[in-house]
């Protein structure tokens, strides 16, 4: 193996990590919001039929730590879920790591294509 | 219906979904907004947003094992998914302005159209042993593990399989699905990149595809936290599951009882679209 092969494989188990424990992270903060929400307002009504969009306590980054604080069980689902968003964005900016350990121009571009178009759709002002 | 009778049903629905999705390659992504809109009416939009969210989890999930086995193209991988995140961006802002019928049809046929494709008798795509020049220059060409060592393969069509992915990264965007489908469709015929090591990359591709529209998707609200809850853990957990499963069954017949269900669910979607109760 090259020298560049070998860093690639290298970065690929560090990124194949990253997945497993951001899944997982994710998913426990999800289900403990979820249990937190359930004993709370299990007994309450289900319903979803009419789309009202959700209040900007749970669109925003930092509407979502005000939740948190706030104590609020929707918002600790909703940050799992922003963690579990964060999950992919967070290998590509690894892969921007490793290709600049390569010294390899043309993929540090490409790699930062990517990341700024996903940092675009995550905190974007629109 | 309570919240606590529908969180356990969807999440039942949801391992199911996500456990034949795995065992048959088909995804549980495809089933669930049909399966969320058609049994529960849920919104659309919510249901979509819902899908997303666990499209990103099952993909996430799984390429932590497949990474291991040296199958993924990293740069491969990287350079289509400028062209999927894009088309991602660009279907989740559409999916914001078309009316929910119009979306329940494009799902409609989509669903048709993956239930033909896993029906149809897999084409045998020819190797190529010359290199590409494009290919060569974007430094695409790689080997994967073989039983006699390290085979080498060589990466063609880079332009076609570029926009097929912006077109399959435009249909997760808009429905809310991973449309591995289409990515397997694209490395496999257009761009000839070995069976394991399009799949393998292409499933490492759908959670960034996925993340770059669910980001536009939770800003605009329509990431319901309690509805994405169940469903998200429901699908993780059968996926898993039916992953390690795999390598035991035979998946011919379950692949086609899923393909029926999802022929079902389409023409249900595409009934409703047109007639506008959805």
């Amino acid at each position: 193996m090259t020298r560049a092969e070998w860093t690639d494989r290298r970065v690929e188990i560090i990124v194949g990590n990253l997945l497993r424990a951001g899944v997982i992270l994710s998913a426990l903060v999800v289900l403990a919001g979820g249990i937190v929400f359930l004993v709370r307002h299990g007994m309450e009504p289900a319903n979803y039929r009419v789309f009202r969009g959700e209040p900007s306590e749970l669109r925003h980054v930092r509407g979502i730590f005000r939740g948190i604080v706030a104590l609020h069980s929707r918002a600790v689902i909703q940050l799992g879920l922003l963690l579990l968003i964060a999950t992919p964005i967070a290998r590509v900016a690894l892969a921007l790591f490793g290709f600049a350990e390569e010294k390899d121009r043309m993929y540090m571009t490409f790699t930062g294509m990517v990341l700024i178009i996903l940092l675009y759709s995550l905190l974007g002002s629109a | 219906m309570n919240n606590l009778e529908f969180s356990l049903l969807v999440g039942l629905c949801s391992l199911v979904a996500g456990f034949l999705g795995a065992l048959t390659g088909l995804g549980g992504g495809v089933v669930l907004v049909p399966l969320l809109t058609v049994f529960f009416h849920v919104d659309i939009r919510y249901a979509i947003g819902a899908s997303l969210v666990s499209v990103i989890a099952t993909s996430s999930g799984a390429a932590a094992a497949y990474i291991k086995e040296g199958f993924t193209n990293i740069r491969i991988g990287m350079f289509l998914e400028i062209a999927t995140t894009l088309g991602a961006l660009l279907g989740a802002y559409v999916a914001l302005m078309v009316p929910t019928p119009a979306i329940a049809v494009i799902f409609g046929a989509v669903l048709l159209y993956s239930a033909y494709l896993s029906g149809r008798p897999q084409p045998v795509v020819p190797v190529d042993d010359h290199p590409d020049p494009l290919a060569t220059r974007l430094r695409m060409n790689g080997t994967y593990p073989s039983l006699d060592g390290p085979r080498s393969y060589y990466v063609h069509r880079v332009p076609t399989g570029f926009s097929l992915m912006f077109g399959a990264g435009a249909l997760s965007g808009l429905l809310g699905i991973g449309s591995g489908a289409v990515k397997v469709l694209a490395m496999d015929q257009a761009m000839k990149i070995p069976f394991k090591v399009s799949t393998t990359t292409s499933n490492l591709m759908i959670g960034v595809t996925a993340a770059a529209s669910a980001g536009v998707y939770m800003r605009r609200g329509y990431v319901d936290p309690t509805l994405a809850m169940p469903v998200m853990l429901g699908v993780l957990a059968g996926s898993l599951v039916g992953t390690r499963v795999l390598a035991r069954t035979r998946t011919r017949w379950l692949r086609l009882v899923f393909s029926v269900v999802i022929v079902l669910l389409g023409l249900e979607m595409l009934y409703k679209g047109i007639g506008g109760t959805i």
